[in-house]
């Protein structure tokens, strides 16, 4: 495996090697979110990024306040020093179109395939082909040089390449093994012919030492879980594992004593009180009470945070953490994110 | 800030109503669906239903949290306290034996092992997006058929959108029945499309050079045998679909309060309204509503103000530590308050109810029981 999983790195250090990063986690857990950070961050010393996004939810539109993306690389963040944040709001149907008119030169054969009810097969139905047509066009970013676009046959094979990263926003955990696993997905249909072939040119970046998957989690049992089980899932493959990104860590507020107080009785009700009577507040001691409880659920919530964290550590895998954002997620607010992922090194 | 007026979601009156007689769990992944499903189950069968909850969940979460070391295709039943009122079953859908089955029970056993043993059929059982979706409102309809149960509760699979529920089997039951495999299972010298169009004679070679010969062969195969077992894949999705439509069933739809899983949560309620299917209403969980008495008087603002110059002074670490968190959670309070209130004023109508954040996740039937007296008891309209 890879240099990177001993320590941080100097930024841009293992981007030669790690160009494909997909990040997946349990749903709810920020994923786009967590993509774009990393997508920006991968951009901050002036390298061209493609985020690429494939659940077909505009998330990523949503996060950045434009409207919904039309299926091109678009431009979307400019980072100081010259770097920049294309989005790629991919789409089945457009893919598989694209695919046939690309290789084959049929659009006339794709109206016809449409009519007939083979696009809506190929792109909602079918098992793998979906996810073939999505990974492709990631996995063609990938492998893209400078110079003529779309066909890398096209451009001379030591031009640079076009993208020096591309971040996809996977699917959720649940559903990430099957769809990386391309291959086998789509065996059943296809084991032979240009199908298989286009299957087996996408595992092989997706096996390759230039690509990593990443899993965001939570500080919360459910999301830890499908984490290490996806770990597992990815690491059966034969896939490469890249980092744990832990979303929305909250400070603690409380010192060691007074947390540990708080969640085995309660907190000290006279100290509180002492303390809201200095702020000025009528009826401290009543006010207090009121309070304990809420300080109490923190105490419980922080001591079970430490225990999936530890647990997270386990897997030994890099762990990063990313802020809770108050307020939301805006354009911002993702700047915050991406350097937060700079300043701990975005290790591979 | 005054939360919009609505009714609440009575739980008790859903599952008490023996009129009741299945409940579709619906809404985006990680709202905690499996869960809500499980607590509604378990507090309609100690209060005298004979409930069975199907899960389709493949992470086997509804098993952990029922201590059921596996759920397999057929229901189990979950060790209630004595002196429980009804009787609780569970169990995890697997798509590729209730598939079997239901090919078994309609065919010869001849043609039925003729079908099993199909490439095709077995790639379509196990890895068709959409059967899935298909094999659960299967298994739903067998269920209520079977009459072992006054009450099922359905956890929906994990999918793209909430919506796939809906829209899937018909999906796959169109394509299974439609034009497409009827046009690539023909002999190929019937030439049944060649009026169609002369872009269909460069569709038949395309399709050919796609997806190769062998994969025709078995579609052919499969399309025979099953035509003659039975036909109307469609229509078969469209019986249960309509079960979906009786006043027996109700939705609920289940959402967290985030801008994704509302917004989610909102689609489904449009759509269940487009399709006349009976909503019961909407259970947001892992809510933080704010705790009753005086400390529902200070608002975030005044918090803050208050806790800086014990920060400064560093007297008082505790107290302007909670402070903090207060002010936190007034503010956590305002923006859900503000998400729900689009949605209610989107929907009109629409009854709901919150379920509290818990500082632990549910693991055991107490915890399930826990969540069940969240659903009924008072709305938190902090």
């Amino acid at each position: 495996m890879s240099e990177g999983e001993h320590g941080p790195q100097p930024p841009g250090g293992a981007r030669a090697k790690a160009r494909l990063h997909i990040v997946t986690g349990k749903g709810g857990t920020g994923k786009t979110t967590v993509a774009a950070a990393l997508a920006r961050a991968l951009a901050s010393d002036g390298g061209r990024v493609l985020l690429v996004e494939v659940e077909g939810r505009q998330g990523v539109a949503t996060l950045l306040g434009s409207p919904p993306l039309p299926y091109e690389e678009r431009e979307m963040l400019s980072v100081p020093g010259g770097g920049t944040v294309c989005v790629l709001a991919a789409d089945a149907e457009a893919a598989l179109l694209e695919y046939l008119e690309m290789f084959y030169g049929m659009r006339r054969a794709g109206q016809a395939l449409n009519r007939l009810g083979a696009v809506d097969f190929a792109t909602t139905i079918a098992p793998g082909l979906r996810d073939v047509l999505l990974t492709g066009k990631a996995t063609e970013a990938v492998r893209r040089r400078r110079g003529r676009r779309r066909r890398p046959s096209d451009a001379p094979s030591d031009a640079p390449f076009h993208y020096d990263a591309v971040v996809m926003d996977a699917p959720p955990t649940g559903r990430i093994a099957r769809f990386l696993n391309v291959n086998s997905e789509v065996a059943g249909l296809a084991r032979v012919g240009p199908i298989r072939n286009h299957a087996d040119r996408v595992m092989e970046v997706i096996r390759s030492e230039q690509t990593r998957v990443h899993f965001v989690s939570l500080l919360e049992e459910m999301p830890a879980q499908e984490t290490r089980d996806g770990i597992a899932e990815i690491h059966g493959l034969g896939l490469r594992l890249g980092m744990v990104l832990v979303n929305m860590v909250r400070p603690p507020l409380l010192d060691e004593a007074d947390l540990a107080a708080a969640a085995d009785g309660g907190p000290d009700l006279d100290a509180l009180a002492a303390g809201l009577k200095e702020a000025r507040f009528e009826a401290p001691g009543e006010l207090a009470a009121a309070l304990a409880g809420e300080v109490r659920a923190h105490a419980l919530r922080v001591r079970l945070e430490r225990r999936v964290r530890s647990d997270l550590e386990e897997l030994g895998r890099p762990l990063l953490e990313l802020p809770l954002l108050e307020g939301g997620v805006d354009r911002a607010a993702l700047e915050v994110l991406a350097r937060r992922l700079a300043e701990q090194g975005v290790r591979l | 800030m005054t939360p919009a007026a609505h009714e609440r979601l009575d739980v008790d009156a859903l599952v008490d109503d023996p009129g009741t007689r299945i409940i579709v769990c619906c809404g985006a992944g990680g709202v905690g669906k499996t869960t809500t499903a499980a607590a509604l189950g378990l507090r309609a069968a100690e209060r005298g239903r004979q409930a069975v909850v199907i899960t389709v969940d493949p992470a086997r979460r509804l098993a952990q949290s029922l201590g059921l070391e596996s759920l397999d295709n057929t229901p189990r039943p979950v060790p209630l306290p004595e002196g429980a009122a009804g009787s609780m079953h569970a169990m995890m859908l697997d798509m590729k034996r209730t598939f079997d089955e239901v090919v078994e029970q309609h065919a010869a056993p001849e043609r039925a092992r003729q079908i099993l043993a199909n490439p095709f059929y077995q790639t379509l059982s196990t890895s068709f997006s959409g059967t899935q979706e298909y094999m659960a409102m299967e298994k739903l309809g067998q269920l209520r058929q079977s009459g072992d149960w006054d009450l099922i509760v359905v956890d929906t699979p994990p999918s793209r959108s909430a919506l796939d529920f809906l829209d899937a089997p018909k999906r796959l039951g169109r394509f299974l029945d439609g034009r497409l495999i009827r046009f690539l299972s023909a002999p190929a010298s019937t030439g049944a499309f060649r009026l169609l169009g002369a872009g269909f004679n460069l569709v038949t070679s395309t399709i050919g050079r796609i997806v190769g010969a062998q994969l025709l062969d078995d579609l052919r195969s499969f399309v025979s045998a099953f035509d003659t077992v039975f036909g109307g894949f469609q229509e078969r999705a469209e019986r249960t679909y309509r079960l979906l439509r009786t006043p027996g069933t109700a939705f609920v739809v289940v959402a967290v309060p985030d801008t994704d899983a509302m917004r989610e949560a909102s689609y489904f309620v449009e759509r269940l309204a487009t399709d006349a299917m009976p909503l019961a209403g909407l259970v947001v969980n892992r809510t933080h509503p704010l705790p009753g008495g005086p400390a529902a008087d200070v608002g975030s603002r005044e918090a803050v103000a208050a806790a800086e110059p014990l920060e400064r002074s560093g007297s008082h670490p505790l107290a302007s530590a909670a402070l903090r968190l207060h002010a936190e959670r007034v503010r956590t309070r305002e923006r859900e308050n503000r998400l729900r209130d689009a949605l209610l004023s989107s929907h009109g109508g629409v009854r709901m109810v919150e379920v509290a954040a818990l500082p632990e996740d549910v693991h055991d039937l107490a915890g399930l029981r826990g969540i069940g007296e969240a659903l009924a008891s008072a709305p938190p309209d902090r």
